[in-house]
């Protein structure tokens, strides 16, 4: 590019669209920043929480004397009576010492599910992991109420969540563009980023609240349907589980796409609203 | 003033940075602000307040607890806690098995009392396959029998000033430096009134075993386990819990626990 040219795009009128639009209405920001904090701290309790009985079941209770689990972490002597951590899937017994089941430094090991990198206090302490992910599992289900009802009367549930005919008829090009890192930046959701998030603020946010309430004894009591509908209290701490996984899941794949797709105009977007976008029409979303 | 001022694009930066830094850094960042001692922790532990009266609202006074069939009982009740106490005056009873039990109630009531086992026995029983969640996650259903805990308290006749129920144990829990302390447990009136709240002496058609509580723990079927007190040696109406312990209501309330069980 000459000096000649440069000064030409300057002083020029644009010839590209690109232009800064209000992207992320208020109720929007404040809501994905309570859930951001929230679940940073629900996932580390959670974690604590589940390290007191790391084992997960089907049904009612816990087979103690039969056999319903689906997944444990717990330290084993081997054969060659080594100590080691082993996490066991569906019947399925894998050595993973150093992470789940035993770890630590290798001459003074802790025998726990998730190492304290993972758990909040980092030490073992059933007590306070309760009373953190107690806290903020307010703030998470309010959050949730306020978005729920606040985009469902503003259309944004509609306009911008939900997929459209047209959003789903798009998904194989939307996947290819994917694919390619070929993104477009004109201020709305393509398929894939509507099913994404329709899947976590539809699916997994009340899933993962709906699991939760049902492994209280109290509202057992009130509302025991919540049992039947999930198959039981441990099944219900299971789905409780993998909605955590699915969630860590989506914020890895959240933050790689905010990288890829510019850190600091997505950040900028979700903090203050504006958005720039790239001036090219999507043609999936004729506006 | 104006070298404070950043633009947004360094700000931006700056609170990207100091983001990524938080999983980096590792969960012991917050353990100080964790800690028993620290204020933070007394905060968010406030929220449980919110919990107990979120549940008193939403869940009638007198609302069942689900009830299973008999076919779910796939297993003994799974002990946790004290499973066989070493002290000296449950050791004496357990050697006469029991027969020189005497429950004893009092505190504010108009009447104390005290009852054997057999006249406990002889009381309208009340008998049940409910569901037992230790906090520590696990679940176990097993059929309960015993008397309503509301007819002894109707008997001994509460006094209007009171407000919960204290259950005081032969077993004790080493604390280390503090030595034996002593288990205890108490619920409010409505829980202490709740029908399917027990002094349980039977566990799946046999009597009560020492391993579960012998000869008789309660049952509050819409709490955790450890709101249920095993070894139980007398009841006491009280209108304050400032009084035992550590004041918290009940030995794991002491270290750290939530008093209200019901989540």
């Amino acid at each position: 590019m000459t000096i000649m040219d440069d000064i030409e795009s300057r002083s020029a009128p644009k010839h590209d669209q690109s232009a800064v639009i209000y992207r992320h209405r208020i109720t929007t920001r404040v809501t994905h920043w309570t859930w951001a904090v929230a679940l940073f701290f629900l996932l580390l309790s959670g974690l604590q929480i589940f390290n007191a009985h790391p084992q997960l079941y089907i049904g009612n209770q816990s087979g103690f004397e039969f056999e319903n689990s689906v997944l444990s972490m717990r330290a084993m002597r081997a054969q060659d009576g080594t100590v080691g951590g082993y996490t066991t899937v569906l019947g399925r017994t894998f050595d993973t010492t150093g992470v789940f089941g035993m770890s630590g430094p290798a001459d003074n090991p802790s025998y726990r599910g998730f190492p304290a990198w993972a758990t909040l206090p980092s030490y073992q302490d059933l007590a306070t992991g309760r009373v953190v992910h107690f806290f903020f599992a307010w703030f998470f289900v309010a959050a949730f109420l306020v978005w729920f009802a606040s985009s469902l009367i503003s259309g944004h549930l509609r306009r911008d969540i939900l997929p459209s005919m047209a959003d789903i008829r798009a998904l194989p090009r939307s996947i290819a563009d994917h694919l390619r890192f070929r993104f477009h930046h004109d201020g709305r959701y393509n398929g894939l980023q509507k099913l994404a998030y329709a899947g976590v603020l539809l699916v997994v946010f009340p899933l993962i609240i709906a699991t939760g309430l049902t492994m209280s004894p109290g509202l057992n009591a009130a509302w025991p349907w919540l049992l039947d509908i999930f198959g039981g209290r441990q099944t219900a701490r299971t789905i409780h589980f993998l909605c955590m996984a699915a969630l860590v899941a989506f914020f890895v794949i959240h933050i790689f796409m905010v990288v890829a797709a510019g850190p600091l105009n997505e950040m900028r977007s979700i903090i203050t609203g504006w958005y720039r976008t790239d001036g090219k029409k999507n043609e999936e979303h004729p506006v | 003033m104006s070298q404070f001022i950043i633009n947004r694009r360094k700000f931006l930066t700056i609170a990207g940075v100091a983001a990524s830094a938080i999983p980096l850094s590792g969960c012991d960042a917050f353990d100080s602000l964790l800690s028993g001692q620290s204020p933070v922790r007394d905060f968010l532990a406030s929220a449980n307040g919110l919990t107990y009266r979120a549940h008193r609202a939403l869940i009638g006074a007198d609302t069942l607890a689900p009830e299973f069939a008999a076919s779910e009982i796939r297993q003994g009740q799974r002990p946790n806690g004290s499973t066989d106490p070493a002290d000296a005056g449950y050791l004496a009873l357990k050697d006469a098995a029991f027969s020189s039990y005497r429950l004893v109630v009092g505190g504010l009531v108009e009447k104390p009392a005290s009852f054997s086992l057999a006249e406990l026995r002889n009381m309208p029983a009340r008998t049940q396959i409910t569901r037992h969640d230790c906090v520590e996650g696990w679940s176990c259903i097993a059929k309960w029998t015993g008397v309503p805990l509301h007819r002894i308290l109707d008997e001994a006749r509460v006094r209007p000033e009171a407000r919960f129920v204290v259950f005081h144990c032969y077993d004790t829990m080493n604390l280390g430096l503090q030595g034996a302390v002593p288990y205890y447990e108490s619920i409010d009136l409505i829980d202490a009134r709740h029908p399917q709240t027990l002094l349980a002496y039977g566990c799946n058609d046999q009597v009560l075993a020492v391993a579960n509580g012998a000869p008789l723990r309660v049952r509050i079927e819409r709490q955790l386990g450890y709101k249920m007190a095993k070894y139980i040696k007398g009841i006491e109406v009280v209108s304050s819990l400032a009084p035992f312990g550590s004041g918290k209501g009940g030995f794991w309330e002491d270290l750290g626990y939530e008093w209200y069980g019901g989540i």
